[in-house]
């Protein structure tokens, strides 16, 4: 990988990335470059439907692309199974496990990564004090209130310290008092994680709070980069 | 693009590779018995005789059979529905102090091993029962009360379940534009519990019209069905071919109810609503007679047989006492069981333990494999599924004619496998339909969530489909267990004689003379009733508390 050229050894870059859903007419995603620096936060914005969630989900590998390719520093990830890819991704709804406290579901990534327990407890205290959970370490999930579940969402993707973050709507099932709280918050965590990251949201504010880089999309393609 | 092709390959692989178990299970002990039965009923000496079919066909044995097997079950399924109807608005809609404890008193008699339910009608009518002087012995009608006895509880369920999520507010919109309690009922109501209706009887007629141990203990020698005349063709005049002929006809009519019913269970899919709605109600003092009349015809159809079964098995020639099931464990004579009803008992545990095991491993795999909706998976759902649609009898007819040889060195005649495989086909479609949801009901992004946080699939599904299955497979464990201890119809065939299982020791009792071995049968009925509702019981528990948690 080392003789690749400096260009592409920055951060996530999309090219030519198509999805067509089995059945269907139109390409969900139609033929979409991106690129997004290490560091950077960019917020894809666009109607329900324009392709901006299955572009997500083709970049962190959920759903396969029939052409183009996802590479990350150089390196192609476009065949890589979603749990090689260290791609970071928040459900609008959270998708907490309900079988774990919210300790259990932050500490889940470092698990697989096979951290040393000690270190982990402390990673995931660190965490849950970054989104201001430190007090709910051993609660159910299930008693938490919607901005709690998206917080400790949040939590669980940070703690592997993933390569690239992915949000998908993360708060589009909150109040709007609370939006902009917890936009607000998500970014400086972002910022002071030095996270790079994609969020995918309808909510032009939003974006402009969250993301350095706001782009467009309708009806699969991408409108404007600025 | 070789890396490519790889990874689209891999996942089918996998799939198939697990595919493999339960599909060779099934080809191997199910699909080659059941063309093996037919092949038998439609040729001669290799080749197909249509005249021999159709000259066993019109014997007028033959066709007696037939129509009874159709009138016992319109019967059942028409008085099942009558008393199911007000049970699922009294248990169901309506909500009252105790109606969880109404509730599950009313599904007991669904749990019942079929020889218990037979031995206890049996106790109300034979001579020295409290039905006795009736004359019901042996009479269809009794064969018709333990129909409904058994299927009430079907269409309580199935009915009750829909009503209980049916949208209020339909019924409120109705009753706003003038219509009246009854009119309600009859415009909004009951057009919205059809198809639940329509699925529940037409499963109800497929149990009845397949209903063999109660035939087989209360109809005695004057009652045949299609089921117990298969029976008699084997056990007594070893005519296969005969056997496997009724059979064919046995898997046309289970064919077409099976076709009803799934037309009715698939327009019930539609018509429920995806979120579920609290369509319950709470009791006034208005409801307390509809509430007593519910709970009077439960009460006398589900709780007199029992109470007469229990009475019986403690009634003896010298008053109330133990000495029937002292006898349990006692040596009996040669001529009437090779060994003691304790020592079949003891044959039961562990072939059902085999039988559980086979159904719920087969049972987990299979869940893991149609969790996602696609064509092979549904094939996989439907062939699983089969097994209930052709009778237990059937499933032990098969085994019984192909397992008779040597099988890849393994030689399976009267092998004590049989009887666990033929338990496990007949356990299999339920361990399934209690599986199979859970798994379809966990969200796909909750997989998702965890492979990004780095979780292989084999991890996936230790780390999250497991823990959320768990509750469920511990069900249909349950379920497992209790249906291969009480199961009579493949274990008649299959089980040796010289090595019964307690539900064909209750039966060879129970048709012998002599107040002290039926009396042993009681007292054994009793004693299977108490194991497998107790399994039962706790499986029902564990679900409950599971549906609190998730």
């Amino acid at each position: 990988m080392s003789d690749q050229p400096k260009a592409h050894s920055d951060g996530l870059r999309v090219t030519g990335l198509t999805v067509v859903y089995p059945g269907a007419d139109a390409a969900a995603v139609d033929a979409v470059s991106l690129h997004v620096r290490r560091g950077e936060t960019v917020a894809l914005v666009g109607p329900s439907g324009c392709g901006k969630s299955t572009l997500l989900a083709a970049i962190a590998g959920i759903t396969p692309p029939q052409h183009g390719t996802v590479a990350f520093d150089g390196e192609d990830v476009t065949l890589l199974p979603i749990h090689r890819r260290g791609f970071g991704l928040v459900f609008q709804d959270g998708q907490l496990f309900p079988h774990r406290t919210v300790a259990g579901n932050v500490s889940f990534g470092l698990e697989m990564a096979k951290v040393p327990a000690a270190e982990r407890d402390a990673r995931v205290r660190e965490l849950l004090e970054l989104v201001g959970l430190a007090k709910y370490h051993d609660q159910a999930v299930e008693n938490l209130s919607g901005g709690e579940r998206q917080r400790v969402a949040l939590a669980r993707s940070l703690a592997p310290q993933p390569r690239l973050l992915l949000l998908d709507e993360p708060l589009s099932s909150l109040d709007a008092e609370l939006r902009f709280r917890l936009a607000r918050e998500m970014q400086e965590i972002l910022t002071v994680t030095g996270t790079t990251a994609v969020l995918v949201t309808h909510d032009p504010a939003e974006a402009d709070l969250v993301a350095s880089t706001v782009i467009h999309m309708a009806a699969g393609r991408i409108l404007t980069a600025g | 693009m070789n890396a490519q092709r790889a990874r689209r390959v891999r996942p089918h692989l996998v799939w198939w590779g697990l595919a493999a178990l339960p599909l060779t299970f099934l080809a191997f002990f199910f699909l080659w018995p059941l063309a093996t039965v037919l092949w038998r009923g439609l040729t001669a000496d290799g080749s197909l005789r249509l005249d021999l079919v159709a000259e066993s066909l019109t014997d007028s044995h033959t066709l007696k059979a037939i129509g009874t097997t159709l009138g016992l079950a319109i019967a059942g399924t028409a008085g099942s529905v009558a008393l199911g109807i007000p049970a699922a608005y009294a248990l169901f809609h309506l909500q009252w102090r105790g109606v969880a404890l109404a509730r599950a008193a009313a599904s007991v008699p669904f749990v019942l091993p079929t020889v218990v339910v037979a031995a206890a009608f049996s106790a109300l009518v034979r001579r020295g029962g409290p039905l006795g002087w009736t004359g019901l012995d042996q009479s269809l009608w009794i064969i018709v009360a333990a129909l409904v006895f058994y299927n009430t509880s079907v269409i309580m369920r199935v009915v009750g379940g829909a009503w209980a999520g049916l949208d209020p507010s339909r019924i409120a919109a109705a009753r706003t534009l003038g219509a009246s309690r009854l009119a309600a009922f009859r415009h909004v109501t009951l057009p919205a519990l059809a198809p639940a209706l329509a699925s529940a009887a037409s499963l109800a007629f497929l149990f009845c019209a397949s209903s063999f141990g109660i035939v087989l203990v209360l109809g005695g020698s004057r009652v045949s069905t299609i089921e117990t005349e298969i029976y008699l063709q084997i056990n007594q005049f070893l005519d296969l071919r005969t056997a496997a002929l009724l059979s064919l006809v046995q898997l046309v009519i289970v064919a077409v109810t099976l076709r009803v019913s799934d037309r009715a269970r698939r327009s019930r899919e539609r018509s429920s609503p995806s979120r579920r709605l609290d369509g319950t109600r709470r009791a006034t003092r208005r409801d307390v007679p509809a509430i007593a009349l519910a709970l009077g015809a439960l009460g006398l159809i589900n709780g007199v047989p029992i109470v007469a079964l229990v009475e019986r098995s403690l009634r003896t020639a010298s008053g109330y006492s133990l000495q029937y099931y002292r006898a349990l464990g006692e040596e009996p004579a040669r001529a009437l069981l090779p060994e003691s009803v304790l020592m079949a008992a003891w044959h039961s545990v562990t072939v059902a333990a085999a039988a559980t095991v086979i159904s719920s491993v087969l049972g987990l795999i299979v869940a893991h494999l149609v969790t996602y909706r696609s064509r092979r998976s549904t094939a996989i759902d439907m062939l699983v599924a089969f097994p209930v649609g052709v009778s237990a009898v059937m499933i032990g007819l098969g085994l019984l004619l192909t397992m008779n040889r040597n099988v890849l060195g393994f030689d399976l005649r009267a092998s004590w496998w049989l009887v666990p495989i033929g338990q496990s086909l007949v356990a299999l479609p339920f361990v399934t339909r209690t599986l199979v949801p859970a798994a379809r009901a966990i969200d796909d992004r909750l997989r998702s969530a965890a492979a990004t946080l780095g979780a292989s699939p084999a991890k996936v599904w230790a780390l999250v489909d497991w823990p959320l299955l768990a509750r469920p497979f511990g069900v249909a464990v349950g379920f497992a267990a209790a249906i291969a201890l009480g199961e009579f119809g493949a274990t008649a065939f299959l089980a040796r004689p010289d090595a019964p299982t307690l539900p064909t020791a209750i039966v060879r009792l129970l048709g012998r003379p002599g107040a002290d071995n039926v009396g042993m049968a009681f007292a054994a009925a009793v004693l299977l009733a108490a194991v497998t509702g107790t399994i039962m019981f706790a499986a029902e528990r564990l679900r409950r508390v599971g549906e609190a948690d998730l």
